[in-house]
C-alpha cells in the first residue's frame, strides 16, 4: 500500500530534516505527551474501559502513572544520557579524545499490544523520542477503543511529521513491515515476533521483541500463605490475568497445598467477593476468541474455585486449578488469562528442573524466606526478571531492565535502557595530527625492532593492578620521547 | 547431518550441567586459550601466510597480538564483569535488594570472515567464554588454512564439551544455522548477515551482525598532508585492503588532492620500495573470486599510482584512483581491496551530504586540523565508529564498544 510509503517516507524526511537532533525539541515533545495524558485522562480511561472493563483506579495506577513517571524521568535525566560517555585509553590513545557518542537510529517502529493499550505504546514512544528517532507507532487493533484515541490524540499533541500513528491489523502490520526501519520494537506473541524479526532482517533491522512465555510463581514452606496469596492472587487476576509477568502457575511445597488453596479463595473473596462478575474491580477478557481459547484449557484438570464463565461478557471468574498434569493443555501454553494451576513439587530441586524443562519465561517469581534458597533459584534458572517474594513488582523499577530471554524475548526497556536502545553508540576517537612518531613504529616496512616496540607499547600484562596501569601510562609517555630520540637516528 | 545435531546437543548438555557458570572454569579456558597463542604463534602465522600471504609483521600486531590482548583484558576482569550490578531503587524497595545479574546466553554460534580468520573469531569467541556460554566456531573456509589449524589446536586447550570447532563451507553452515542457538555472532557481507538473522528469527535467536560498507575519509585542508597520507596508506593497504574497517573512500577538494596524491606515492615507496609485489610486507588477494572483482574496478576514474595485477600472484598493487564518479563501479560496492579512489567535492557541506546518499558505513574518517570540522562531520553524520586524524585506531580500545553498523 502507498499509504505505508507514504507514512514511512514523511517521518524519515522529518528524521532527515535533523530538527529533532536538539534536546530542547525531543523535552518539548515528552512534556507535550504529558499534556496529553493529564488533558485526557477520563477519556483514556473510558477506552480502557470499554476495551477491557478496566476502572479508572486501574487506568491511572496501571497505565498513566508508569507513563508519568518515566516522562518525568527522561525530562531530568536527558542532557545527561545524551552527552558523550567517555571511555578508558589505552597507551596509543593517552592523548586523545575517546568516548561512546549516543546518537538516534533513525525511525523507529513500534507496534504495541492490547492488554495494557496505551502503557505499551507509549512507554516505548517515550523512549524513542527521547533519543531523538521519528516513529512509526501501529497500536493493537484488537483494543480498538485505546487505539481510535491514541490515533487521534497523538497528532494534537506531538509533531505530526516525526510521528505517525498508523491503525490497522494483520494486512496493515504487514505491508508496514514491507518498509525499511532503523529499530522495531515489538510487543506481543513469539509467533508473531518470529515474522516481525524475519521481516526486520531484510533491511537488516535490529529488533527488541517483548514476548512472553509461563512464568512460574514457586512457594517454598515456612512462608507467610496470607501474605504470599495476596501477593500472588493481585499478580495473576490484575486485568483479568492479561498481564505479560503475571505468575502463570505455582509449584508449591507438598505439605502447603491445601493451605494455599484455601488461601486463596479466601483473598479472591476478600478483592472481588463471592461474585466477581460484579466486582467493579474484575476486568474482562479481551475478546471473544481469548475467551474460548482460555476456557478450552480448563481440560483435563480439576477446578479448586472459580471456573464461572459467561460468553456475552467475556467473563471468566478467578479460577483455581488443581490435579493438574504437566502435560496438559494449560500447561503447553501461555494461559494469559485468570485461570491459576497449582502443581505440587517435593522441593526446590524439584522446582527448578520443572522449570528449566521449560522455555525461559519473561518473569520467574520465588517465595521464600531462604536468601540461600532465593540465591539458588536464581543461580540455576534463567529468566528476562525476578522478583523475589511478590509478583510484577520488578517491572516498576526504571533502574532494571525490563525484557525477556529465549523464547520470551530479546532486548530491554524501561528508563535508560529504553534510551540505550533506541540510540546507536558511536565510538569515537578524536586524535590529532602530532606525535607521528609513535605512529611509524606500525608502518611497513617491518622489522623485528618495531615488532618489539609494539609489544612494549600494547601487551596487556595478566592482572596488572590499577597502580600498575598508572605506572605503565608514566612508562608509556617515556618510551615515546626515547622512540623518538632513537628512530631519528 | 547428524554430526552438526550431535555437536549442538552434546554442548547444550555441557551447559544444562552448569560447568561454565564458576568463573573457576571460565578463567581455566581464557588461560588455555592464552597458552594455544603463546604455544603456537609459529603456526598460526605460517597459515596465514598460506591463506593471504600475511606479512608476519601485521599478523603478529593484527591477529596474535590483538587476540591476546583481549584475553588477557577478560581474565583481568572477569570477576568484576561477573558481579552483579547493584541499582538505585525506588521508595516502595527502599528495603529491597535489586540488582541485574549477568548470565550466559546457553549456546552460542560464532561465524568468522577470512580476512582476519584468527583474531575476528576468536575475539567474539573469548567473549561467549568469559560470559559462560558454550560456544561453536565456525571460521571462513576461505581462509582454509587458519580453519583447519584453529580445528585442531582448540580441543586441545579447551574444554571439549563445551567448545567445539566445525569447518565447512555454505553447506555446513546451513545445517548449523537450523540448529536452535541462544546468540548467534557473525563477522561477514550484509547479504549472508541477512540470511542469518532470518535463520535465527526462526528460533527467536538474537544476533549481533559485524557487517561492512564504504568507510568515507574527509581529508580537510587544514590537515598536516604529509602525517594525514601515511595513516590513510597504512590503513587501506594493510592486509592488501582486506579490513573492514579500512578507509575505502577519500572525499576532498581538488587542491587537497593534488597534495594528497604525490604524498601517498611518496608513502607507498617508503612503505612498500619501487616494487611493491616484491615487498614481504604486502599480502594477497584472498582468491580468483575476489582478485577478478577487484581487477573490474581498476577501470573506473584515472589510475594516479599501481594499477598492475599478476593473476597468478593473486597481487593488485597499491592503487589510487582520481577523477572517480560517484557513479563508477568502484562507488557501487566495499572495496575490499587495494584500491583507493579519490572522490573531488567542492566542500565539506557537499562532502557531508554524499556521505548521508549512502548506506550507514562501518566507520567513518576525518583529517583536520580544525576541531570544528571534525565535530561538524561528527554531528551532521552516522556510522559505527568514528575517528579523526587517524584509521582503524578505534579498533583498538578494548573499552570502546565496537558496535556494529547494521548495513
Amino acid at each position: 500500500m502507498d499509504q505505508m510509503k507514504n507514512t514511512v517516507g514523511k517521518a524519515r524526511a522529518a528524521f532527515n530534516s535533523r530538527k529533532a537532533c536538539s534536546l530542547e525539541f525531543r523535552k518539548q515533545q515528552l512534556q507535550a505527551l504529558r499534556r496529553l495524558l493529564t488533558e485526557n485522562e477520563d477519556r483514556i480511561a473510558d477506552a480502557l474501559h470499554k476495551d477491557l472493563n478496566k476502572n479508572k483506579l486501574d487506568t491511572q495506577v496501571f497505565e498513566i502513572m508508569g507513563l508519568e513517571g518515566e516522562i518525568a524521568l527522561l525530562l531530568e535525566k536527558l542532557t545527561e544520557w545524551a552527552a558523550p560517555r567517555p571511555v578508558e585509553r589505552n597507551l596509543l590513545t593517552l592523548m586523545d579524545e575517546v568516548y561512546i557518542q549516543p546518537e538516534p537510529l533513525g525511525v523507529v517502529l513500534i507496534i504495541g499490544a492490547w492488554n495494557y493499550p496505551f502503557l505499551i505504546s507509549l512507554q516505548p514512544l517515550l523512549g524513542a523520542i527521547a533519543a531523538g528517532n521519528a516513529v512509526v507507532l501501529k497500536p493493537s487493533e484488537v483494543s480498538e477503543n485505546s487505539a481510535a484515541l491514541i490515533k487521534e490524540l497523538i497528532p494534537k499533541y506531538l509533531d505530526k511529521d516525526l510521528y505517525q500513528v498508523v491503525c490497522g491489523g494483520v494486512a496493515e502490520t504487514t505491508e508496514l513491515l514491507k518498509e525499511k526501519f532503523d529499530h522495531i520494537m515489538y510487543t506481543g506473541n513469539s509467533t508473531v515476533g518470529k515474522i516481525v524479526m524475519e521481516a526486520a532482517a531484510k533491511h537488516l533491522t535490529p529488533v527488541t521483541l517483548e514476548l512472553g512465555g509461563k512464568s512460574p510463581c514457586y512457594i517454598d514452606k515456612n512462608v507467610d500463605i496470607d501474605t504470599v496469596c495476596r501477593r500472588i492472587a493481585w499478580g495473576k487476576f490484575t486485568n483479568c490475568g492479561q498481564t505479560c509477568i503475571a505468575p502463570d502457575y505455582i509449584l508449591c511445597d507438598k505439605s502447603i497445598h491445601e493451605k494455599v488453596i484455601e488461601r486463596l479463595k479466601e483473598t479472591i473473596k476478600e478483592f472481588y467477593g463471592e461474585d466477581p462478575k460484579k466486582s467493579p474491580d474484575y476486568c474482562r477478557i479481551i475478546s471473544t476468541h481469548h475467551f474460548k481459547r482460555i476456557l478450552s484449557l480448563l481440560e483435563g484438570s480439576k477446578v479448586a474455585y472459580g471456573g464461572q464463565y459467561d460468553e456475552a461478557s467475556c467473563y471468566i471468574a478467578p479460577t483455581i486449578l488443581t490435579d493438574v498434569s504437566p502435560t496438559s493443555k494449560v500447561m503447553k501454553e501461555e494461559i494469559f488469562g485468570p485461570l491459576l494451576p497449582i502443581l505440587t513439587v517435593n522441593n526446590v530441586d524439584e522446582a527448578i528442573q520443572f522449570i528449566n524443562q521449560r522455555d525461559k519465561p519473561l518473569a520467574l517469581y520465588a517465595f521464600c524466606h531462604d536468601k540461600k534458597v532465593l540465591k539458588k533459584i536464581v543461580a540455576e534458572t534463567s529468566s528476562g526478571g525476578v522478583t523475589a517474594n511478590d509478583t510484577m513488582i520488578h517491572f516498576t523499577i526504571s533502574t532494571l531492565p525490563f525484557g525477556g530471554v529465549g523464547n520470551s524475548g530479546m532486548g530491554a526497556y524501561h528508563g535508560k535502557f529504553s534510551f540505550d536502545t533506541f540510540s546507536h553508540h558511536r565510538a569515537c576517537l578524536i586524535k590529532s595530527l602530532k606525535m607521528e612518531t609513535v605512529n611509524k613504529v606500525r608502518y611497513p616496512p617491518g622489522s623485528p625492532e618495531k615488532v618489539k616496540w609494539i609489544k612494549r607499547l600494547i601487551t596487556k600484562q595478566v592482572n596488572f593492578g590499577k597502580l600498575g596501569l598508572v605506572f605503565i601510562g608514566l612508562l608509556g609517555a617515556l618510551l615515546a620521547v626515547l622512540m623518538k630520540v632513537l628512530l631519528l637516528h | 547431518m547428524s554430526s552438526t545435531k550431535e555437536v549442538a546437543a552434546r554442548l547444550r548438555e555441557a551447559f544444562n550441567s552448569g560447568k561454565t557458570r564458576t568463573a573457576e572454569f571460565r578463567l581455566k579456558q581464557l588461560k588455555a586459550m592464552l597458552n594455544l597463542m603463546k604455544e603456537n604463534e609459529g603456526a598460526l602465522l605460517e597459515a596465514l601466510k598460506k591463506d593471504l600471504r600475511k606479512p608476519n609483521f601485521e599478523s603478529i600486531i593484527s591477529e596474535v597480538l590483538f587476540t591476546k590482548n583481549e584475553i588477557v583484558c577478560a581474565i583481568n576482569n572477569l570477576t568484576e564483569w561477573m558481579k552483579p550490578e547493584y541499582v538505585e531503587k525506588t521508595l516502595v524497595t527502599k528495603l529491597d535488594t535489586c540488582f541485574i545479574k549477568k548470565e550466559p546466553f546457553g549456546v552460542a554460534l560464532i561465524i568468522g570472515p577470512w580476512n582476519y580468520p584468527i583474531q575476528l573469531v576468536l575475539t567474539p569467541f573469548i567473549g561467549a567464554v568469559a560470559a559462560g556460554n558454550c560456544a561453536i566456531l565456525k571460521p571462513s573456509e576461505v581462509s582454509p588454512n587458519s580453519s583447519q589449524l584453529l580445528s585442531e589446536l582448540l580441543p586441545k586447550y579447551l574444554d571439549k564439551d563445551c567448545f567445539a570447532v566445525v569447518c565447512g563451507g555454505v553447506k555446513e553452515t546451513t545445517e548449523l544455522l537450523e540448529e536452535k542457538f541462544d546468540y548467534i555472532f557473525f563477522t561477514g557481507g550484509t547479504h549472508v548477515g541477512k540470511i542469518i538473522m532470518t535463520a535465527a528469527a526462526k528460533h527467536l535467536t538474537p544476533v549481533s551482525l559485524e557487517l561492512g560498507g564504504k568507510n568515507p575519509c574527509y581529508v580537510d585542508k587544514s590537515c598536516d598532508i604529509n602525517n594525514t597520507a601515511h595513516r590513510i596508506a597504512w590503513a587501506r593497504f594493510l592486509n592488501m585492503g582486506q579490513t573492514c574497517i579500512a578507509p575505502d573512500y577519500v572525499l576532498c577538494t581538488k587542491a587537497v588532492r593534488e597534495e594528497l596524491v604525490p604524498a601517498l606515492i611518496n608513502c607507498l615507496e617508503e612503505f612498500y620500495g619501487k616494487n611493491p609485489q616484491e615487498s614481504e610486507d604486502l599480502g594477497r588477494i584472498i582468491n580468483e573470486k575476489h582478485f577478478n572483482r577487484l581487477k573490474a574496478l581498476l577501470s573506473s576514474g584515472k589510475v594516479a599510482v599501481g594499477g598492475q595485477t599478476d593473476e597468478k600472484d593473486k597481487y593488485i598493487a597499491p592503487t589510487v584512483l582520481v577523477d572517480v564518479k560517484e557513479t563508477d563501479p568502484v562507488m557501487q560496492e566495499e572495496i575490499f581491496g587495494p584500491i583507493l579512489p579519490i572522490v573531488d567535492v567542492e566542500n565539506i557541506d557537499e562532502a557531508i551530504a554524499f556521505m548521508n546518499r549512502h548506506e550507514k558505513p562501518l566507520a567513518l574518517y576525518v583529517y583536520s586540523a580544525d576541531n570544528k570540522v571534525v565535530k561538524d562531520v561528527l554531528e551532521r553524520t552516522s556510522s559505527g565508529g568514528f575517528c579523526s586524524n587517524d584509521c582503524i585506531m578505534q579498533m583498538t580500545l578494548f573499552f570502546l564498544a565496537f558496535w556494529r553498523s547494521w548495513r
